[in-house]
């Protein structure tokens, strides 16, 4: 049952109040950790996870309103059920609370059964909520999970500068056609956890996976220092990784991954594209279609990383780039220059 | 006064739901808490701090209903609601309440 074994934390100065609540709550299966003001009510939501919150308003040192500003300003804490607990007297304090965010307002003394009742209604409404939000953090990545729920639901899109990273590896469908099915999924796992790792190391966003290739996002939906820098470094990570994984393989005769990295930096359109029912986080725009070039071109070019003239500029002499002249990239109208940055390993 | 020193039935009730052991100690606690309540509402009074004041009565108030004790309850939202200035009398009055209710619900508690 939902309402049952719930780990809840009751916050009041008064301790015959809390003494009692908590009691009638263990009588009703939960466990119950206490807070005797606002103050220690906070440190001890922010230190360890409880389903719920049991608030009393008038409380020494920090109130129960100011509990719940602190807990809606709080992404991490700001989906947490309160149920305020009150002996305060009059309409505007319990449309208050209900604005700052409480589920409910009961009236002390508070009655064991309505209390079993909401706090019932209450774990519910949080068990689907943390469902939804599994099932939004499994299609999508958490930064744009995070955006959804702050945000609320939006297809606009806003216009912003980012750094747009493609890999793909290089050769795969020989390599396929050389190995048993169960190894090439065996090696794109492991693959995909490296990139993966590489590129929320350097706080990207790794946004489309298309077959073997990855899109990922530096400086989107939230904005990145420095992000044509760290993408250049998750593309220099990525080598680093490629080749450990191929000395891991060497032994057993399998042939080396080996991969292209293409990276631009410029203004996009970003945002949810979609229908109410399914969205994703995209960007449009034509840096995105450059880095994808780019990642294509390092086969011509006989290079495994190259990036855009405005990527290049940004590094700022944090790592050096090889100029290799303006080049015509399929699909577009007019030359682009291109660099290799130098691998500093 | 019409309300009677403690609603009995309020006490059963309490002592039905969280068992009469457990409300036995808490008339315990609350002999132990409330003075020092009392002692807050005398000191903020002399300071002139009247959400101390507030406070600590709100507290009492919420604690009489708790237990029943409805006369307590009674004075001691009067001094909540009520604001500065507050006859120190009132204090006295609910000081003396207070030991009253004490009282009656340790003989309750143990009946």
């Amino acid at each position: 049952m939902a309402d049952r074994g719930a780990r809840l934390l009751v916050a009041d100065d008064n301790k015959v109040n809390r003494l009692l609540l908590a009691r009638n709550l263990e009588l009703q299966g939960h466990q119950v950790a206490l807070a005797e003001n606002g103050r220690v009510a906070l440190e001890k939501l922010r230190q360890e996870t409880f389903d719920l919150v049991l608030l009393d308003m008038e409380m020494p040192e920090m109130t129960g309103f100011e509990v719940l500003e602190h807990l809606q300003a709080d992404p991490a804490l700001r989906d947490l059920p309160v149920v305020v607990t009150s002996s305060l007297e009059g309409e505007a304090h319990v449309v208050r609370c209900l604005q700052l965010g409480a589920e409910d307002v009961l009236k002390k003394p508070v009655n064991p059964v309505i209390l079993r009742a909401r706090i019932g209604g209450s774990l519910e409404k949080k068990r689907l909520r943390d469902q939804q939000k599994a099932l939004i953090s499994r299609f999508t990545a958490s930064e744009v999970a995070q955006d959804l729920q702050a945000g609320g639901f939006s297809i606009h899109g806003r216009r912003l500068e980012v750094t747009v990273l493609f890999v793909d590896i290089r050769g795969f469908t020989t390599l396929a056609e050389q190995q048993a099915p169960e190894e090439t999924i065996e090696l794109l796992n492991a693959y995909y956890t490296l990139m993966f790792e590489a590129i929320t190391a350097q706080g990207g966003l790794v946004n489309q996976i298309v077959g073997d290739g990855l899109m990922a996002l530096f400086g989107a939906p939230r904005p990145l220092d420095e992000a044509p820098l760290c993408a250049v470094r998750c593309a220099h990570d990525m080598l680093d990784m490629i080749e450990l994984l191929n000395a891991e393989r060497a032994p057993s005769g399998s042939p080396p991954l080996q991969i292209g990295v293409g990276v631009a930096t410029g203004d996009v359109v970003a945002g949810y594209t979609g229908t109410q029912h399914r969205a994703v986080y995209t960007c449009i725009g034509d840096t995105v279609n450059v880095a994808s070039r780019l990642e294509a071109y390092t086969k011509v070019a006989g290079r495994r990383v190259l990036v855009d003239r405005a990527t290049a500029a940004a590094l700022n002499g944090a790592v050096d780039v090889e100029p290799l002249g303006a080049v015509m990239l399929k699909g577009k109208q007019r030359e682009v220059e291109i660099f290799a940055p130098t691998h500093p390993g | 006064m019409d309300q009677p020193l403690i609603d009995d039935q309020t006490f059963q009730d309490l002592q039905n739901t969280a068992g009469a052991d457990f409300v036995d100690e808490l008339v315990e606690t609350f002999a132990e808490e409330a003075p020092a309540l009392v002692a807050e509402l005398r000191s903020s009074l002399s300071e002139g701090a009247a959400e101390d004041f507030r406070r600590a009565a709100h507290s009492l108030k919420s604690n009489g209903h708790t237990f029943g004790a409805l006369r307590l309850a009674e004075q001691a939202r009067v001094l909540e609601l009520g604001g500065f200035p507050v006859d120190v009398a009132a204090v006295d009055a609910i000081a003396a309440e207070l030991e009253l209710a004490i009282a009656a619900l340790r003989e309750l508690a143990r009946g």
